[in-house]
């Protein structure tokens, strides 16, 4: 046995001498890893976040997500809505030493529209570019578009000199078949250079000691690490091991506040968790009902909204960590005021099914993801018994997020027939919810309702959600939108659960403002 | 002799494409890589024009033989996630994966073979029972289980041992990177290997125990007490050293698959090895990984059969003919 | 995890007497009543079959009837905690299910994985073994080769195989109707090489002793002599590895359920209790992943020292 133990007695004694914490290093670990450097490439929250550590738009939106100047200064529009005028910051210089100039704003609004960019949609492809000198950039649109600068935050500017020395003009596609410059190194304006950086294990983040900006913290250094696991990123942090993760479990919340050495930030989040139906097959993909698609009929749709206990979910499954929600959008995007949701009821939604000819219930296939949204898994089977107590017989097919979104989105067909979905609006604006996920997908030459998974289809809501869009007036606008949602809401498109909570766990030595995109932004940071 | 090796040769091979044709089918059916590189609202046609610039769009035979073709020059595609070759990839993790396997075969044999030497020697000690339940324990809860329970033990509760990572690593050479050079790194290793090992632990112990129980009753022993040898040296010199050489094989044909069982582990610790990106292939789908990371396995099993094969040819004329590995 | 818990199986030089002779030898009855911690062992076991067996006849509630199941009732301690209730003796899960219950239920879901994964295995490895052993040559090299192939895919990629590929076939079957049957094949598939090694390699003894030739000069067909012959004289080693397998494949269907292709959180066996307790270890809620812990812990740990004593019994050498 000596030999054990002296083995094991040389490791301890190695181990001993550990090194000592440095000062003004934020150590921050998320679920999820940062996959390219190229900002058109993944538009994802958590990627798009960390990229803009490095990168800036010419918009930027503060911590309340108001938008405020960025590499623009300022910028004004015509009466007629069809010119943005930018005014550009002068003075800029990327990491490698390049000017700022008009010229990067016009490259970079080709390379976001060139084939293979996963950000197309932030520029409208037929809006012109115009440089009026070098610090000026004029653009020209066919319509208006009150909405144009919404995701400008997140599209980032890149150097034309750099580019075209490293042969990245072209964006890096999503499915790149060749290994490409600008998804392993980075060029921005923004606060911090990327130092290192290897894919999926670490990033280092250094301060940009020229931004132009003031910085609100003092971080100098970030080392970005992904733990997957729960257990283990919630480990690191109540170890002391990193000084922030995102996300933190919620069942974890209490554990790591009571732990003394960090506490949680939380607060709502943009995202809407719902539930679908299908209402435009005439027969259920996953149901015994033959011959007719028991969605199609409202009660039904009421029925289901009745049966769930959104108040047990939001204290069971979410730990308190949720708010129930009577719209398709979070309160912050648009107000809920006159919407509320029907009350829970299970013996109204009996009496419900009972009416459209269903007092024994039916059965009915359900998909959700697993490992997408928070405690998504749980809250389906929370659903599965609540319908269960009304006679809905629910057959849940739980999976991860890669075979569920490969079976319920438009390239699987949408074959679903019950499902649950979160959505945050990109443009954080409800004409992007009304577009997407509510509006009529019947039309094949029309991007309207990709993602509305059941089908639902309002003509007058529709017709509606066009005139939201170039409409400049803003309080004209919100009525229709508030009409908008009033015809779905009404029609039951969708049951909307609730708006999920952030949780963000991060160490007493250090204070930082949460912003309700889920953005973690170091320049806000300071650490003791 | 030449032909059985060339036999032998042969026959990997077909093993080797036979891995590859089952790895590549199997993705065929694991999920839509697509939706992994798209967000909910990109359009459409952009979705169809990255399955064709995939080419997944292709007849399935004519995707696996592109892959065969690329594959025998070591060219595996790129990432589809972290547009990268997967060679170099797999080539940044392995080191991390290789450590790790190494120091749990370490730590399974310098601990499994004394307790396994003790219990075979006092089988009916108090001891040696309790190092034989306690021994089944390593093998009684799930991997992960193990991880987290000691993770909550010595990185949050006791606060001395990192629950995650490879601690500060040193680079040698052009591409390997090592923890061993480094206290955190020394720190890091320690709760992985002891999780990825307690089950070999385990193994050997009950092997070695096993095989020294056997060995105690052959005749040269008894032959070598009857001349009046110290017990010590009959146990150590004789008996523990016949002992090893199955042990040893045993140990080697297991490093493949510490190798490969590493996934769980990894993913505990977040220890950023061949294993955690396989797993994270697999949930995102990432094929060009998942079917090298396969085939590398593979190739990792086959070689060490064809060489402990060779190895017993060589020893013993009689197996040529018939006998394969066992 | 892995599938190569030999227990040494070094094949015996001389005939050894048949399974059935040995079993029914008094020293087998003996040398079980002499060692308490097998007596112990077997009479755990025992209560954990009976336990699994008659579930539904002794757990207060069906935790697979989601109708039965309340979410408010969710996270309860154990009963001696505070905040417990005496519905339920060790507390409930976070959907508010009785634990006693689901341990019951999910005792019996490991077991039925277990057992028909491992009992696959066999049959396969049994199978493929004697083929491999009694006609030697090409049947021998391509059954073994094979065999290596299997050695490259631990149950875990099997399991994600499977699992695809029932998914592609049956677009839109549940995980509630397909993961028993992915985790039997997987378990079967991935277990089988053990079998096959063990028992070709007595069978190549076997074969060529007095008895083989002497039937096959009488000129019985080779199915029937490996069958009636060779079988009962190569079957013993494989007993011993059926049971360790059973420990194997109840902790892999755990190890599964961790990467998400065990079974579904609405029929949760053993493993997924665990794994659904796993994510409140930290939360203080200590119960949902201790008691099926334990359980697991504990039928394994029988399991596995009835395995060694078997094992120990059924070789004559080490009495």
């Amino acid at each position: 046995m000596s030999f054990r133990s002296t083995c094991l007695a040389a490791v301890a004694a190695v181990a001993l001498m550990c090194g000592a914490a440095q000062a003004q290093t934020l150590r921050y670990a998320n679920q999820g890893e940062l996959k390219s450097l190229d900002p058109y490439t993944v538009n994802e929250t958590t990627t798009n976040a960390h990229l803009s550590h490095a990168y800036e738009g010419l918009t930027a939106r503060d911590r309340d997500l108001k938008i405020i100047p960025g590499l623009a200064e300022k910028w004004e529009t015509s009466a007629d809505g069809l010119k943005w005028r930018f005014y550009l910051r002068k003075g800029v210089k990327f990491h490698g030493g390049q000017d700022f100039t008009a010229d990067d704003v016009l490259f970079s609004a080709d390379r976001v529209r060139a084939p293979g960019s996963n950000f197309v949609t932030r520029v409208p492809t037929d809006a012109k570019f115009v440089k009026v000198d070098d610090y000026t950039v004029d653009v020209i649109l066919t319509t208006p578009n009150p909405i144009l600068i919404a995701q400008w935050d997140y599209w980032m500017i890149m150097s034309k000199k750099w580019a075209e020395a490293n042969n990245a003009v072209a964006p890096t596609p999503a499915a790149a078949t060749t290994p490409s410059f600008a998804s392993l190194n980075a060029n921005g304006t923004g606060p911090f250079k990327i130092e290192s950086h290897q894919p999926g294990v670490k990033t280092v983040f250094k301060a940009n000691e020229n931004w132009w900006g003031k910085p609100e913290g003092n971080i100098k250094e970030v080392i970005f690490t992904p733990i997957s696991s729960d257990a283990t990123r919630v480990a690191a942090l109540l170890s002391g091991e990193v000084d922030v993760i995102e996300p933190v479990p919620i069942q974890d919340i209490q554990r790591v506040k009571a732990s003394g050495t960090a506490d949680v930030l939380s607060g709502p989040e943009l995202r809407t968790i719902y539930l679908g139906m299908d209402q435009i097959r005439d027969e259920l993909l996953e149901s015994n009902v033959k011959g007719k698609n028991p969605f199609k009929d409202l009660r039904v749709r009421q029925a289901f909204y009745q049966a769930i206990d959104i108040e047990t979910i939001k204290s069971r499954v979410m730990r308190g960590l949720s708010t129930p929600s009577p719209l398709m959008i979070a309160p912050e995007l648009f107000p809920h005021t006159g919407f509320t949701r029907p009350k829970f009821d299970a013996e109204a939604s009996k009496k419900l099914l009972a009416e459209a000819g269903y007092p024994n219930g039916f059965e009915v296939g359900m998909d959700c993801p697993n490992d997408r949204y928070v405690n998504d898994g749980q809250i389906c089977q929370a659903i599965v018994g609540m319908l269960a107590r009304v006679g809905i017989k629910v057959n849940l097919n739980a999976q991860p997020k890669g075979q569920y979104f490969a079976k319920v989105l438009k390239s699987g067909g949408y074959n679903t027939s019950f499902f649950l979905l979160g959505w945050t609006p990109s443009t954080f604006d409800a004409h992007n919810v009304l577009y997407d996920i509510i509006g009529c997908r019947t039309n094949p030459n029309s991007s309207r309702g990709e993602t509305n998974l059941g089908g639902y289809c309002s003509k007058p809501m529709d017709a509606l959600t066009d005139k939201i869009l170039v409409e400049p007036d803003t309080a004209k606008r919100n009525e229709m939108i508030k009409e908008a949602f009033k015809i779905s809401t009404d029609e039951i498109a969708y049951i909307p659960l609730h708006q999920q909570a952030l949780a963000w766990g991060v160490s007493k030595k250090v204070k930082m403002a949460q912003r309700a995109d889920n953005s973690l932004l170091f320049r806000y940071a300071t650490k003791e | 002799m030449l032909a059985f090796i060339l036999r032998r040769l042969f026959q990997s091979l077909l093993v080797m494409l036979a891995v590859a044709l089952i790895a590549f089918t199997m993705f065929r059916f694991v999920g839509d890589p697509v939706n992994q590189l798209v967000s909910l609202d990109t359009p459409q046609a952009q979705v169809a024009e990255i399955r064709r610039s995939l080419g997944l769009d292709d007849p399935v035979l004519v995707q696996f033989f592109r892959y065969l073709y690329n594959a025998a020059r070591l060219e595996f595609g790129v990432s589809y996630q972290f547009r990268l070759p997967v060679i170099s990839l797999l080539g940044e993790r392995a080191p991390a994966t290789l450590e790790l396997a190494f120091m749990s075969a370490l730590f399974s044999l310098l601990v499994g073979i004394p307790m396994g030497v003790y219990t075979a020697l006092r089988r009916d000690s108090a001891l040696a029972k309790l190092f034989q339940a306690v021994s089944l324990i390593g093998i009684s809860l799930p991997t992960f289980l193990i991880g987290i329970l000691l993770i909550y033990l010595f990185s949050v509760t006791l606060g001395w041992l990192p629950s995650f990572g490879r601690g500060e690593v040193v680079k040698l050479g052009s591409w390997w990177t090592t923890g061993l050079l480094t206290a955190s790194g020394w720190k890091a290793l320690i709760l992985p290997s002891i999780t990825l090992g307690l089950f070999q632990m385990t193994l050997i112990m009950r092997l070695v125990r096993a095989e020294m129980l056997e060995v105690l009753r052959t005749d040269y022993i008894k032959f070598a007490r009857a001349r009046g040898l110290k017990t010590r040296a009959v146990h150590f010199g004789h008996a523990l050293k016949n002992t090893l050489v199955p042990v040893i094989t045993i140990a080697g044909l297991q490093l493949g698959s510490i190798i490969a069982f590493a996934i769980i582990t990894e993913t505990v610790f977040q220890w950023p090895g061949m294993g955690l990106l396989f797993l994270k292939a697999v949930q995102q789908i990432d094929i060009p990984i998942m079917a090298a990371y396969l085939i590398l396995i593979s190739f990792l099993f086959v070689s060490i059969n064809l060489i402990v094969d060779l190895l017993y040819a060589a020893v013993d004329p009689r197996l040529r003919a018939t006998v394969g590995a066992h | 995890m892995s599938t190569t818990n030999t227990p040494s199986a070094s094949p015996s030089p001389q005939k050894p007497p048949s399974l059935l002779a040995r079993i029914l030898d008094s020293d087998i009855l003996a040398s079980f009543l002499r060692s308490k911690v097998t007596i112990v062992a077997a009479i755990v076991v025992l209560i954990l079959f009976i336990g699994a067996a008659f579930a539904p006849f002794i757990a207060p509630t069906d935790p697979f009837d989601p109708a039965t199941v309340f979410l408010a009732d969710a996270s309860i301690p154990p009963v001696w905690q505070d905040g417990g209730d005496p519905r339920f003796i060790i507390g409930t899960d976070d959907q508010g299910r009785d634990l006693y219950s689901a341990i019951l239920y999910g005792l019996r879901v490991s077991l039925i994985v277990g057992g028909l994964g491992v009992l696959l295995a066999a049959t396969i490895g049994i199978t493929l073994g004697l083929l491999a052993g009694y006609f030697g040559g090409r049947v021998d090299a391509v059954i073994m080769r094979i065999a290596d192939v299997q050695l490259t895919f631990p149950a875990i990629l099997i399991a994600l195989l499977i699992d695809g590929v029932v998914r592609g076939i049956f677009k839109s079957a549940t995980r509630e109707d397909t993961a028993l049957y992915v985790l039997v094949i997987s378990i079967g598939l991935s277990f089988w090489v053990q079998y096959a090694r063990t028992i070709r390699g007595s069978t190549l003894i076997e074969r060529n002793k007095d008895y083989v030739h002497a039937a096959r000069l009488v000129g019985l067909p080779a199915p029937l002599i490996m069958l009636r012959h060779v079988l009962p004289n190569v079957i013993g080693p494989v007993l011993v590895i059926l049971t360790i397998n059973l420990a194997l494949a109840v902790i892999t269907e755990a190890t599964l359920s961790f990467l998400g292709v065990g079974l579904p959180p609405t029929q949760p066996s053993l493993g997924t209790l665990i794994n659904i307790g796993n994510r409140y270890l930290f939360s203080g809620d200590w119960w949902i992943v201790t008691f099926p812990g334990v359980t697991l812990a504990v039928l394994v740990l029988a399991v596995n020292l009835l395995g060694d004593w078997l094992r120990d019994a059924l070789n004559p050498r080490l009495r």
